[in-house]
């Protein structure tokens, strides 16, 4: 099938069934790509996304095995993300280390403990037990859902479409407006973002440079634990080996699309949710006059386009100042 | 700045970190209830005294040689080139096409240097576009490299289901290249003076490994453009000042990282292995990162680093078949803890040291240091 004739057979129903999908397959990229913005904001380069998101999907996974409680997995992934951010921190912050070789040596140590640890716990290849329906966040029907159905076209896309998710999805989308409010709405928001632009003023005008950056780095491990739960506790049902599988790299690029702004960059998640949700239907994508494009090369798309946009091909993405630069005091 | 003496930088300063790195993978062993001493012997005994351990880990040595090379390469430059891992699988690339479109026509003589010439060809292609991205264009070279890493594992994945790939095998994989294509094993050459050696996957492509340090060496500390490389490292300001070209010296250091980094290549698909398989660069380009940063980016210090994480990496196989509760992937850990406490968090023991040395040293020292 060629590119127009896919286009003119899909159908409402298969659009929403692509949008549902889309929107499964961006919500760790969401989660992540906000985590990013925070840190990024104020100034640290936040690599390691990916090591957290690994090291918070172990971590809720084997808790939520344990336990029996999802809501236990959800915290543990909280609070094992937010270790990792602690490290990270005390490594760029506190000792002015370079903050790309920090989130390199977390994706690594990530890589490693979730593997070490759960074979030493479960002796099942570095996997977790699969979780029970029960252990795992449930599908929430939205209210009115079941009412709406028969009304055309709203019926489906409210019960189909935004219904029926599990709860880290709403916490994402949630985590958008929020952290816009927090960032832009409120003094400390006005801070942090000073904080990675000229943190000198900012020291000047009496506040810590320190617990400032602070703040916004263990703020983003807790975004990435949530992002890490929804993979191993609501949207699977149990942690495998390197289940992050890029997607803290894809939401480093999408925050980079989006320009380190919430909203354009919750486009970039869910444009690059749909990419990746449409190379997973079509199995390769014909295109009139080149021939047929393999699948993976489209689900390289979103890393082709960040390079384009970042070189300046189109648009201008620029980093927020301080970027990367440690804070010194002037004595 | 707390300045130390040299020796204390380049050895004792190492030395510590490292000896933390262990410790915290020790303390991990000990939560997992094993003994970490009978482990590290374990490794030890896996890396060194099994028939065919030496050969293995120098085998692994080689590719963090290369990779190595790769990063410090870069490092001198101040340039953060965490994109061997793809420059690695584009070389795997490079030196499969020609390998595989030539062993069956041209004597292996002439297809062998061929291959090494394309890996590092490719290596360098792959590597110089985030360069040319940042000298130019003004994007970040961290990211762009970072988004070459995915986009190399999608091309390789492409490939191997489409032009490399061997109809005859039920996995993406090249066929094999013709023995006389490929370099001799270590242990052939050796049976053939007389010698006694264990069977391992060791070639001719670890002398080719040391060879590279030695030209990497005279490149940086022997040449002007080496010097230019290390003032631009040490300050950009300053090498504009002294009219020093950056942007090209850029490229430069670039082309040359990544064509290191897509030798590493030759020691998979000319040796041992003999075909290009999926994932083939195992993170070998990652663990350059810390075989760079442990090696204060000389080639000497990169050569013992990969050393290092040569015996690391065979000594974390022998792990694996010896116990049931530590795996391999220990020594991700141990990779990760050195980047760390090496790289990270290299100053975080100076103050202390600096103490150290005067409190041992005494006043009339402490008075002359200042």
């Amino acid at each position: 099938m060629s590119l127009l004739d896919t286009l003119a057979a899909i159908e409402l129903r298969e659009v929403l069934l692509l949008a549902d999908s889309a929107i499964r397959l961006a919500t760790p990229l969401i989660l992540c790509a906000m985590a990013g913005l925070v840190s990024e904001r104020a100034g640290v380069i936040d690599i390691g996304l990916e090591g957290k998101l690994l090291a918070g999907a172990f971590a809720a996974a084997a808790v939520a095995a344990l336990t029996g409680s999802p809501w236990a997995g959800l915290l543990a992934a909280m609070v094992t993300s937010l270790a990792m951010a602690a490290v990270h921190g005390f490594a760029c912050i506190t000792h002015r280390g370079e903050q790309i070789v920090s989130g390199v040596a977390i994706n690594i140590l990530a890589s490693g403990l979730t593997v070490v640890i759960g074979i030493a716990l479960f002796r099942q290849g570095g996997q977790t037990p699969s979780l029970a329906a029960d252990q795992r966040f449930g599908e929430i029907a939205l209210p009115l859902a079941e009412t709406l159905a028969a009304v055309p076209v709203l019926g489906p896309v409210y019960g189909d479409l935004i219904s029926g998710h599990r709860l880290p999805v709403y916490l994402a989308f949630a985590a958008v407006p929020l952290v816009g409010w927090l960032l832009w709405r409120t003094r400390f928001g006005l801070s942090l973002r000073a904080v990675g632009e000229m943190p000198a003023a900012v020291d000047s005008a009496g506040q810590s440079v320190t617990a400032l950056r602070y703040r916004a780095v263990l703020l983003a491990g807790l975004l990435c634990g949530v992002a890490g739960a929804y993979l191993s506790v609501a949207h699977g049902g149990g942690f495998v080996r390197e289940m992050s599988a890029g997607k803290g790299y894809i939401a480093l690029a999408a925050m980079i699309m989006g320009r380190w702004r919430p909203w354009p960059v919750l486009i970039a998640c869910l444009l690059f949710g749909f990419l990746e949700a449409g190379a997973a239907r079509l199995q390769s994508l014909e295109i009139p006059g080149l021939g047929t494009v393999p699948n993976d090369l489209v689900l390289v798309l979103p890393y082709v386009a960040t390079v384009l946009l970042l070189a300046g091909f189109f648009g201008r993405a620029i980093p927020p100042r301080a970027l990367g630069t440690p804070y010194v005091k002037e004595r | 700045m707390t300045r130390l003496p040299a020796w204390a930088d380049y050895g004792l300063l190492p030395a510590l970190n490292i000896a933390l790195a262990f410790l915290v993978t020790g303390v991990v062993v000990a939560i997992i209830g094993e003994n970490p001493v009978e482990a590290l012997a374990t490794m030890v005994e896996g890396a060194f005294l099994f028939p065919g351990g030496i050969g293995y880990t120098l085998f692994y040595a080689t590719n963090f040689i290369f990779t190595g090379l790769a990063v410090a390469v870069a490092y001198q430059a101040r340039l953060f080139n965490i994109g061997a891992e793809g420059q690695a699988a584009l070389g795997g690339i490079g030196a499969a096409a020609v390998a595989l479109s030539l062993d069956q026509v041209l004597p292996g003589l002439m297809v062998v240097p061929l291959a090494i010439a394309a890996a590092a060809a490719a290596g360098l292609a792959w590597a110089i576009v985030p360069g040319w991205l940042q000298a130019y264009r003004g994007s970040h070279i961290v990211i762009t490299t970072i988004m070459f890493n995915t986009i190399a594992a999608g091309l390789t994945v492409t490939m191997l289901a489409g032009a490399l790939r061997d109809p005859r095998q039920p996995n993406p994989q090249t066929r094999q290249v013709e023995e006389a294509a490929r370099l001799p094993a270590i242990h052939d050459l050796a049976r053939d003076l007389g010698l006694e050696a264990a069977t391992s996957p060791l070639t001719l492509a670890f002398p080719l490994a040391l060879l590279a340090a030695v030209l990497v060496w005279v490149l940086i500390f022997r040449t002007r453009w080496g010097y230019a490389l290390r003032v631009m490292g040490q300050s950009e300001p300053a090498a504009v000042y002294a009219g020093i070209p950056v942007r090209r010296l850029t490229l430069g250091a670039m082309a040359v990282s990544g064509a290191l980094a897509g030798l590493m290549a030759v020691n998979v698909i000319l040796g041992d292995a003999g075909r290009l398989v999926i994932n083939f660069t195992a993170g070998y380009g990652f663990t350059g990162i810390a075989v760079a940063l442990m090696g204060r980016a000389h080639p000497v210090g990169v050569v013992l680093a990969a050393l290092l994480f040569g015996a690391l990496f065979q000594g974390g196989t022998e792990l694996d078949y010896v116990y049931r509760s530590i795996s391999r992937e220990m020594v991700l850990l141990i990779q990760g803890l050195i980047i760390l406490f090496c790289g990270a968090l290299s100053l975080m023991l100076v103050p202390w040291v600096a103490r150290a040395l005067a409190a041992f040293r005494g006043p009339e020292d402490a008075e002359g240091r200042a």
